[in-house]
């Protein structure tokens, strides 16, 4: 039994659109532990559900992966075949989507969409599938279940849709959870509900999760790792404490001074990260943050910085780090 | 579901009459009669006809007259074809055309929703070019061309298959080629963009995300949702089909119902362009409730009021 439950190294995915190459990942490694909560947060297109999604082998064509390990649970996802991954895919991880209105296939029941993944991957005759259906929608807290497995997804709120999707991906009980921003199209006093079965279900079933999401909210709350992604890279990674309360990577920080707070005194503005996300046709040689950076030194535009790392699980790749302790480090001798 | 079959049956009855008597006073007010030719007939003669068909008498009388007799199912002799009712021509010509037209509806289905599936697969490769333009060209090329252009080839230079009549199996190659050819075109190219577009849904990344293979993606998740607006278009598609084609049935002389439309027309046989109008108008509204059934069948989210 390997140590971590997922391990992807140094993973590079590219897409190859008309326009030329997009570099969607580079150099992205994540480990997570059995029954971890890890957070992936950036803005759109920064490649946390790419990220995710080839960890499933769903990368999109005309998506390539192009270099990296992936490990899940003892398999290398990077050498296995379609028909392999289909075996994995809705049994050992399983996916919820951003948005639950279009999530579920609006002509079959619910019950049938239950139904059909379990049958799928356990060898549960029609009653047992049916029975384990039923059990699954009281799980996620679904009132009168005989009822909903008859009834059609448009018969049904957001929020229970997104249960529903929950106890889709729930019904093979999973190592691991990818939840890909799964509160954005709901409602606020739904978010919390979802957010909180989550958790709920984590404790009781011990699977992990991988939270995709731009929320920083919901990562403080939920996660016990996060990772920063900013242009198909992790900028930082630590454990939440490390995030909130030590940011490093300007980004970070930058994403941190963005979230109204309680004490923000009326008047006071909040402060935006200035400019535009980098293009990942043409990346810049250097730090893809560096054009947007308040800090940015000469040598941010040249070339990208390496790790620092500050204790076992923090690290951050920026120049000002590195410059910090290097000084550090000289001022000791 | 019954309400909406009774309430759908009582709306047929009076698009039906609409039908009916648009049709009536329009081909009454095109010039002509149904007992005029070249060869003169005498002033009396006419007259009497005139009168034995009760076309003597004013027009709203008439009308009235046929609204009455149709109402009881009679619809009345035919003025050019002595000695025929309305009925029994239609019923004697439509299984002809019914046949022809039915095997060429099949035959659609049946190439155009797995081509324009296919091509919605490959879409941009080659495969999914060759598709879209033998559908283009297929929407373009008009009937009688093909059926020539098959008629020189197959049934002259060749002389591998009968150019006329319907005797044998063999002879409804051509006029179903002929007759499919357009259906085919048309159903892969709405296949196609429907397809597409259900591809590009959210709920098909989740059938991939369960797990499943390619086979029971598409035929179980994609094609229910995609099927759609096939079955829109081929409802009053096949109404228009099973009643014949006139050039096909022209040029492959097929007795079919196709040609006595045109006939009826040409002859003023008033009698027979209002029983094959009544007929065709039926079958349209028929196929429509059946559409509407089928939506509801295939698409829960659809609700018949």
């Amino acid at each position: 039994m390997a140590e971590y439950l997922v391990d992807i190294k140094n993973e590079r995915l590219s897409f190859f659109t008309p326009a030329g190459e997009v570099k969607a990942l580079n150099d992205v490694s994540i480990r997570l532990k059995e029954g971890e909560v890890l957070g992936i947060v950036g803005e759109s297109g920064s490649g946390k559900s790419v990220t995710a999604y080839s960890l499933m082998g769903l990368t999109a064509h005309p998506g390539k992966l192009l270099g990296g390990e992936l490990q899940f649970n003892g398999h290398e996802i990077e050498t296995m075949s379609e028909k392999e991954m289909r075996k994995i895919r809705g049994n050992e991880i399983s996916i919820i989507f951003q948005d639950p209105m279009t999530s579920l296939n609006p002509v079959y029941t619910i019950g049938n969409q239950i139904t059909e993944v379990i049958r799928l991957h356990t060898d549960k005759d029609g009653a047992q599938a049916k029975a384990r259906a039923r059990e699954l929608l009281e799980l996620v807290g679904i009132n009168e279940p005989d009822k909903r497995l008859k009834q059609y997804p448009h018969e049904l709120s957001g929020g229970m849709r997104q249960r529903v999707m929950i106890a889709i991906a729930l019904a093979c009980e999973p190592k691991l959870l990818i939840a890909d921003e799964p509160t954005t199209a709901l409602d606020v006093t739904i978010q919390a509900q979802i957010l909180e079965l989550m958790m709920e279900l984590k404790d009781k079933l011990g699977m992990a999760i991988i939270m995709i999401t731009h929320d920083l909210g919901v990562v403080a709350s939920m996660c016990e790792r996060i990772a920063v992604m900013y242009a198909g890279r992790i900028v930082e990674y630590g454990t939440t404490d490390d995030i909130f309360y030590n940011p490093k990577h300007q980004y970070t920080k930058g994403l941190i001074r963005s979230i109204p707070r309680l004490d923000t005194k009326e008047h006071e503005r909040l402060i935006p990260i200035e400019g535009t996300p980098v293009d990942l046709l043409n990346p810049p040689a250097g730090c893809p943050f560096a054009p947007r950076c308040d800090a940015a030194m000469k040598i941010c535009l040249r070339e990208m910085p390496p790790e620092t790392s500050f204790g076992d699980v923090h690290y951050t790749k920026c120049w000002l780090s590195q410059k910090e302790e290097f000084e550090k480090g000289a001022s000791h001798e | 579901m019954a309400k909406y079959i009774v309430k759908r049956i009582l709306l047929a009855i009076v698009t039906i009459w609409a039908v009916a008597t648009l049709t009536f006073f329009l081909m009454n007010l095109v010039p002509g009669g149904p007992f005029l030719s070249e060869k003169a007939i005498s002033p009396q003669a006419q007259a009497a006809l005139e009168a034995k068909y009760g076309l003597d008498k004013p027009m709203i009388q008439r009308y009235l007259n046929y609204v009455t007799s149709a109402a009881h199912g009679d619809f009345g002799d035919s003025l050019k074809q002595r000695g025929r009712t309305v009925m029994s021509i239609i019923t004697m010509k439509f299984p002809v055309s019914a046949r022809v037209g039915g095997i060429s509806v099949l035959v659609s289905l049946i190439l155009g929703i797995p081509l324009g599936c296919i091509a919605a697969l490959k879409r941009g490769k080659a495969t999914d070019s060759v598709i879209s333009v033998v559908a283009t060209c297929g929407i373009a090329v008009p009937s009688f061309v093909i059926c020539t252009v098959m008629m020189y080839f197959f049934g002259v230079k060749l002389g591998i298959l009968p150019t006329m009549g319907l005797e044998t199996a063999k002879h409804y190659i051509m006029p179903v080629t002929a007759l499919s050819f357009y259906p085919t075109a048309y159903i892969m190219r709405l296949m196609r963009s429907s397809m597409l577009d259900v591809l590009g849904q959210d709920y098909m990344r989740t059938a991939r995300a369960k797990g499943l293979a390619g086979g029971k993606i598409l035929f179980k998740h994609a094609l229910r949702n995609a099927i759609l607006p096939v079955v829109t278009y081929v409802g009053p598609m096949l109404a228009y089909t099973i009643t014949g084609s006139f050039v096909v049935e022209k040029i492959f002389v097929i007795p079919g119902l196709g040609g006595e439309f045109i006939k009826a027309i040409n002859g003023r046989d008033y009698t027979l362009i209002m029983g094959t109008t009544i007929f065709l108008a039926t079958l349209v509204i028929v196929m429509n409730v059946i559409v509407d059934i089928i939506y509801k069948i295939v698409d829960p989210r659809i609700k018949l009021k």
